[in-house]
């Protein structure tokens, strides 16, 4: 099992490695040039080169990439090109907001598609699962900012019910925070909830007609303790797979969630910085999205040996 | 009183019924079998008495009373007490009847739990106990364990001691023992014979096996299409069976005391379906050596730690031209690591496998187009029909798909050919236009055997060929791999756990355990007069020994 995870870390830092080289390059590929954008498009060419040389771009590009990745492994992320704010200050402040947006909408999303997905499969060929499959289909086929912008007119314009935008840091005021979080969260919940019902309805209608779960009624065991203990539990592999796959899929798709909702996380960071040819912010930015999608990973693997004692062992004997 | 009485019971599912009228009695303490062929409805009964009829099936008329309480109209609630505490079940795979992700102690303690025979604190206690007399060694640590960590015969033990944990009046045996091996099935059949023995517990055995049937049950009742055809004492309806089906039944069980060859055809059986001696005569290419020869072959696997394992150790036979070599053993004996051995699929780690001469593997020069040559001269047949056929190809595709890989002949070349083996396993011309799940089991082994016929080899490599077929179709594809040899001259190795099927098709027989060659030689000389104490062992499980003498 440590080994498991030793190898597991050491595949992860290699991804990062590359990923913040293609991040690296990427970018420079990139029509446009941060000196123009700081100097101003009528600036003489000698200021332009000066302000490049300040930046250090007129180095090599493996120069500026070993000198960025040296830095980068002390903690300095650099400097804002646009603002002057250090990297680490501006990530400290926008990705809390993207993270507890993230985690709030999958727990809706996981509470709705996993008891709508146990319903479908435990009433099968009866309303409650063609209920849950119409609201699933439904979900998956409204575009997410329609939705957004349809629950912001109703629920916040014409019944004041939430905030129609804005955030409020949740450890200044914990209940406002949740407060002004929850419309986008329950659109991005609902929307991500679908997926997650149609795999744990297919995943639970397997596992009840399986031998074991026969057995089980053959012990006169009730309908609780069968769907729950028998059926769900073994269902659980597919539900942290989905779980950890849309985590990952929220945190990196904060670009367009954080538009439509007009909230200051990391999403809203990176696109600023990429249209301004912020490269410092634009590579930590995806840099720190690469980890937290290695990180969820590496979650969803230690969660599958928690689960299946199978792959307990098949970690420990590889 | 009467324990069980099924009267004119019908099940369907849907609109197809699946047990028609059938009628069956139960008295305290006494042990019957329902045998019958799969789809003979003999497991439905089982699960209406359970009123645990899966997906659409439903009791359609009749009664089911249990100590005279009608099962059929009582509510879930009034089934739940029922099942477990009045009626346990121990099912028929081991592999697949526990929950993986549960410890094997809390699976037996949850039985109890759930009718309030003990509680939280006492149940693991209660468990380990049950466990221990169900037989499973060292029960407290086997307890803590995953169903994955136990081997299918400890595995069946678990569900044996779930089955008894309330101390039911009636314990439904669905075919408890057919998923393991045959010495391993007589210790657990010896073990739940004493044990309901002790407890004074009524068996309702359900079993395919006619030999497993006359050994363990007082009363056998036989099924046929949804309906009980004949019933009596076992010794009775197996000796001398009334009905045609059971007549047709018994006739067709392959066992120790005949052979194909002695035995009189059943009706339906090809004429001529004994062996002629001709089959030495036919001329053999390379009548000087054997077909295949396997020397010192042995197959190493690396364990983590360092350790080696040998899977098997220092194996040698020969296949001869048109003969039958069978390959006896229990699972993990090594038999299939061999077979595979021999169809180039594994590299062995030391010996040589010889095709007419020309090295198969373990050798350098069995590589390329001289490996090529030699999958072309063997093919084999697995064991399980439904798996080893793809089920999006028709089956002309199916049998072609041999002669498209080594381009033998155009489109209308093969598919003539296709039609030509079609014939020759028997099969309706049509059938080539369907896809493998509109055919049954037999028809799809007929496939399989077609398909290895494609390319004309020289050796059948057959994986437990009928061990997944009933008594009738085995019977039948026993016959049809014999004429087929006969016929055209291939020499079979012939893998079974199986030794009455070995009897009856064998010419030599090879017997394994752990990886090595305890015994080899002619079948009559081995099975006959068995020389080591396992192979002695290995005939003496076999059940149904009482059957072989039957006038």
């Amino acid at each position: 099992m440590a080994r498991h995870l030793l190898h597991r870390l050491w595949q992860s830092a290699l991804t990062l490695v590359l990923a913040s080289i293609v991040v690296f390059a990427g970018i420079r590929a990139l029509p446009g040039d941060p000196a123009t954008a700081m100097a101003g498009e009528e600036a003489d060419p000698a200021t332009i080169q000066a302000v490049r040389a300040r930046l250090g771009l007129d180095q090599p590009l493996p120069v500026q990439y070993l000198k960025f990745a040296g830095r980068a492994l002390t903690g300095d992320l650099g400097v804002s090109t646009r603002t002057g704010t250090p990297v680490g200050e501006l990530i400290r402040a926008t990705l809390p907001v993207t993270v507890q947006l993230a985690v709030y909408a999958m727990a809706v999303a996981v509470l709705a598609g996993t008891t709508a997905g146990v319903l479908a499969a435990v009433f099968r060929g009866r309303w409650p699962e063609w209920a849950a499959n119409a609201l699933s289909l439904t979900a998956l086929s409204v575009p997410t900012f329609w939705l957004g912008i349809l629950a912001v007119l109703y629920l916040s314009v014409h019944l004041g019910w939430f905030p129609a935008s804005g955030y409020v840091s949740p450890f200044d005021h914990p209940v406002r925070g949740l407060y002004y979080l929850t419309l986008p969260a329950l659109i991005l919940g609902l929307t991500h909830s679908a997926v997650l019902q149609r795999q744990t309805r297919a995943s639970m209608t397997g596992t009840l007609s399986a031998d074991f779960v026969r057995t089980a009624r053959a012990k006169g065991l009730g309908g609780t303790a069968v769907v729950f203990r028998y059926g769900l539990r073994n269902s659980l592999i597919v539900v942290v797979t989905v779980v950890g796959l849309q985590l990952g899929g929220l945190i990196g798709g904060a670009v367009v969630t954080e538009r439509i909702f007009t909230l200051p996380g990391i999403g809203k960071l990176t696109l600023d910085s990429v249209f301004t040819r912020d490269y410092p912010v634009v590579q930590a930015v995806v840099l720190v999205i690469t980890a937290s999608y290695i990180v969820i990973n590496l979650l969803v693997d230690v969660l599958y040996t928690v689960i299946d004692p199978r792959i307990r062992v098949s970690g420990r004997s590889r | 009183m009467t324990l069980l009485e099924v009267a004119n019971l019908s099940v369907s599912f849907g609109a197809t019924p699946a047990v028609r009228g059938a009628e069956l009695t139960l008295m305290p303490g006494e042990r019957v079998a329902v045998v019958g062929e799969s789809g003979s409805g003999k497991s439905t009964l089982a699960h209406a008495v359970m009123g645990l009829l899966p997906g659409s099936g439903r009791v359609t008329g009749g009664t089911i009373r249990l100590r005279g309480e009608d099962v059929v109209r009582a509510p879930e609630k009034r089934l739940r007490q029922l099942r477990g505490r009045a009626v346990g079940l121990v099912p028929q795979d081991p592999m697949t009847n526990l929950n993986p992700v549960t410890r094997v102690g809390r699976q037996v303690a949850e039985t109890l739990l759930a009718h309030g025979l003990a509680g939280r604190r006492e149940a693991p206690g209660r468990a380990v106990e049950l466990l221990a007399q169900a037989g499973l060694p060292e029960p407290g640590r086997r307890a803590r364990q995953y169903p994955h960590e136990l081997s299918g015969g400890q595995r069946q033990r678990v569900l044996i001691a779930i089955g008894l944990a309330c101390r039911p009046d009636l314990l439904i045996a669905d075919e408890p023992t057919s998923a393991l091996d045959v010495t391993v099935q007589q210790q657990i059949l010896d073990h739940l014979d004493g044990l309901t023995r002790e407890l004074g517990t009524a068996l309702l055995l359900i079993t395919h096996d006619l030999g497993l049937a006359a050994d363990r049950a007082d009363r056998v009742v036989v099924m046929s299409r949804g309906a009980v055809v004949e019933t009596g004492p076992a010794r009775q309806v197996l000796g001398s069976p009334r009905h045609e089906y059971t007549r047709r039944l018994v006739a067709a069980a392959p066992s120790l005391g005949a052979t194909v060859r002695e035995r009189t055809p059943g009706p339906g059986a090809a004429p001529g379906a004994a062996r002629p001696p001709a089959a030495a005569a036919r001329p053999p290419a390379a009548a000087a050596g054997p077909l295949l020869a396997v020397e010192h072959v042995t197959k190493e696997y690396r364990l983590r730690g360092g350790a080696r394992f040998r899977a098997v150790d220092d194996v040698s036979f020969t296949v001869g031209h048109g003969r039958t070599t069978a390959f006896v053993g229990e699972s993990g004996s090594g038999k299939t690591t061999t077979a595979r051995m021999v169809l180039g699929l594994l590299e062995p780690t030391g010996g040589t496998v010889r095709l007419d001469g020309a090295p198969v593997s373990g050798a350098a020069t069995a590589r390329g187009p001289a490996r090529r040559a030699a999958r072309r001269a063997m093919q084999p047949v697995f064991q399980d029909p439904y798996a080893s056929l793809d089920p999006m190809f028709t089956v002309e595709r199916l049998i072609a798909e041999p002669l498209t890989v080594f381009g033998v002949g155009d489109r209308d070349e093969r598919r003539a050919r296709v039609a030509r083996l079609l014939d020759q396993v028997a099969l309706p011309a049509d059938v080539a236009r369907r896809y493998p799940n509109e055919l049954s089991g037999g028809q799809r082994q007929r496939v399989a055997i077609a398909r290895a016929l494609a390319l004309e080899p020289r050796l059948v490599v057959c994986d437990e060929p009928v061990s997944a077929l009933d008594v009738l179709v085995q019977d039948q594809i026993l016959r049809l791999l014999r004429s087929l040899q006969d016929e055209l001259g291939i020499g079979y190795l012939f893998i079974s756990h199986d030794l009455a099927v070995v009897r009856a098709l064998a010419h030599d027989v090879v017997v394994m355990r752990a990886g090595r060659v305890v015994e080899r030689g002619p079948v009559d000389a081995v099975l006959g007069a068995p020389s080591d104490p396992y192979t002695r062992q290995l005939l003496a499980a076999v059940p149904g020994a009482g059957l072989t003498h039957r006038p």
